[in-house]
């Protein structure tokens, strides 16, 4: 089971209650855990990453463990406490604007 | 009774007011989307009970909203505009082509008479239909491809397409306005487009009469009379009589002849109206003092229409959008100021009254008479 925490726009744009909680069939990336999550909430396609080829929107950010995800290949294994559920997976609105 | 609402777009969500046909008391409902920029709300012709809302954002992009009983409720709807073909270049700010890139939609124009179709004026400048009630949109690429588009450059707000009318009376006709790359028409339901600006002058670009380039920032027309179109362009107010074949200036004695937005009376189509801003340096009023300027002749005589309305100390601007009428006996004129006023008057223009004072900056205003 894996814990994801979304900014507070997408929780309301998704009618979402804190952290969603996914089961993520195979290897637990960050592609297939927002594959994952957009299947649940279909809504979110194009608001985290571009509806084509999976790009990240500029100004959203993805962390977890302390660690800023956010260049790491979208295929690459997230770190184990994610996988296991022990730490969340953080969808982030980039601090911007002043 | 009959009554209005008004559908409001800020900088920070959609807020919807709405009266009897008195338009003395309004109720206030929103912020609906808190926290997002709602470019656009517009409600169908053939349903007003459908609307249709632009809701973006930096972060999250875009996103279509749909309501089904006036604003009481919303669904989200499709977000995915996707450019036909291969995206093709325009020219960026220094003059290299840029691809096209969508950023956000501006402005949503729902069908004359059927409330599942809808079409969407996109930044970069583009035009899209849906035949599904906003589920899913296709481009109409015979606007960006119809010749110019290579040449087309965003203006410092972007490069949008912010004005979509339908012909009411000759179907298949329809006319878009893009800044900076000017109107067009097309006479096959958008399949095929061409510019038409014809006598239009506009000093800031290299040839101030060329075919395409002009930084138009509204247009305008009266259903019954549907070959006479008003624009506001970036500077001068403008007119056509022939569906957009030629242009002549209308500005006349207006105090300054740059604005956004323009719009006809809902009777008389000789009554329109303006907001002159000072200049495109200076997007506020002139000597501080909010006037929206009335012709009844079609143009070229203007009356300053001030009674309640701030005469000192306005610095406010009132956007492209951002302004509307109603269908009541007495025609009803609103627009929103960026400094966050609703204003109103019940008697075409004659006195104002604020309905609101200080929501988010106000990007649109759009009104609906209802049953």
């Amino acid at each position: 089971m894996i814990r994801v925490v979304l900014p507070a726009h997408l929780r309301t744009l998704a009618r979402i209650d804190g952290e969603v909680e996914l089961d993520v069939a195979g290897q637990v990336t960050q592609c297939s855990v927002l594959d994952a999550l957009e299947t649940r909430y279909p809504v979110l396609r194009g608001t985290i990453r571009d509806h084509d080829g999976g790009r990240r929107r500029a100004f959203i950010r993805f962390f977890a463990c302390e660690q800023d995800l956010s260049h790491e290949q979208p295929d690459a294994p997230l770190p184990q406490a994610v996988a296991t559920g022990t730490e969340p997976y953080l969808i982030v609105g980039a601090m911007a604007g002043g | 009774m009959s009554g209005v609402r008004v559908l409001v777009g800020t900088r920070k969500g959609a807020f919807v007011l709405t009266s009897d046909g008195k338009r003395q008391k309004w109720d206030v409902s929103g912020p609906h989307f808190a926290g997002w920029e709602i470019y656009h709300v517009k409600g169908s012709p053939a349903d007003p009970d459908r609307l249709y809302a632009s809701q973006s954002s930096g972060w999250s992009g875009q996103v279509i909203q749909r309501s089904d009983d006036g604003g009481q409720s919303w669904e989200p709807a499709g977000n995915k505009f996707a450019y036909d073909g291969v995206p093709a270049t325009h020219q960026w700010y220094d003059g290299t082509p840029h691809p096209w890139e969508f950023e956000r939609v501006w402005h949503l124009e729902p069908s004359l008479d059927d409330p599942d179709t809808v079409y969407a004026g996109v930044e970069d400048a583009g035009l899209f239909r849906s035949a599904d009630g906003a589920q899913t949109w296709q481009e109409l690429p015979g606007l960006r491809g119809h010749g110019s588009g290579p040449s087309w450059q965003p203006g410092a707000g972007g490069m949008c397409l912010h004005t979509i009318i339908l012909d009411p009376a000759q179907p298949g006709r329809m006319f878009a306005a893009i800044s900076a790359a000017g109107a067009f028409r097309s006479d096959d339901a958008g399949a095929t487009w061409r510019p038409i600006n014809h006598g239009l002058q506009s000093d800031g670009i290299p040839d101030p009469d060329a075919e395409v380039g002009h930084c138009v920032h509204r247009i305008a027309m009266h259903p019954s009379r549907p070959a006479v179109l008003y624009m506001q362009k970036h500077w001068d107010v403008m007119r056509s009589d022939d569906a957009g074949e030629s242009w002549h200036e209308v500005s006349g004695n207006l105090p300054t002849d740059f604005g956004f937005p323009i719009d006809v009376h809902a009777h008389e189509p000789d009554t329109i109206y303006v907001v002159p801003i000072t200049s495109d340096a200076l997007h506020f009023p002139p000597d501080g003092k909010l006037r929206v300027y009335r012709s009844r002749t079609g143009g070229d005589e203007w009356e300053a229409l001030t009674s309640g309305l701030p005469q000192q100390h306005c610095y406010v601007n009132v956007l492209r959008d951002a302004m509307a009428v109603d269908s009541l006996q007495e025609c009803g004129v609103y627009f929103g100021t960026t400094g966050g006023q609703v204003y109103a008057s019940a008697d075409a223009g004659d006195h104002w009254a604020p309905i609101v004072r200080d929501l988010p900056a106000v990007l649109s205003v759009e009104a609906q008479t209802l049953p």
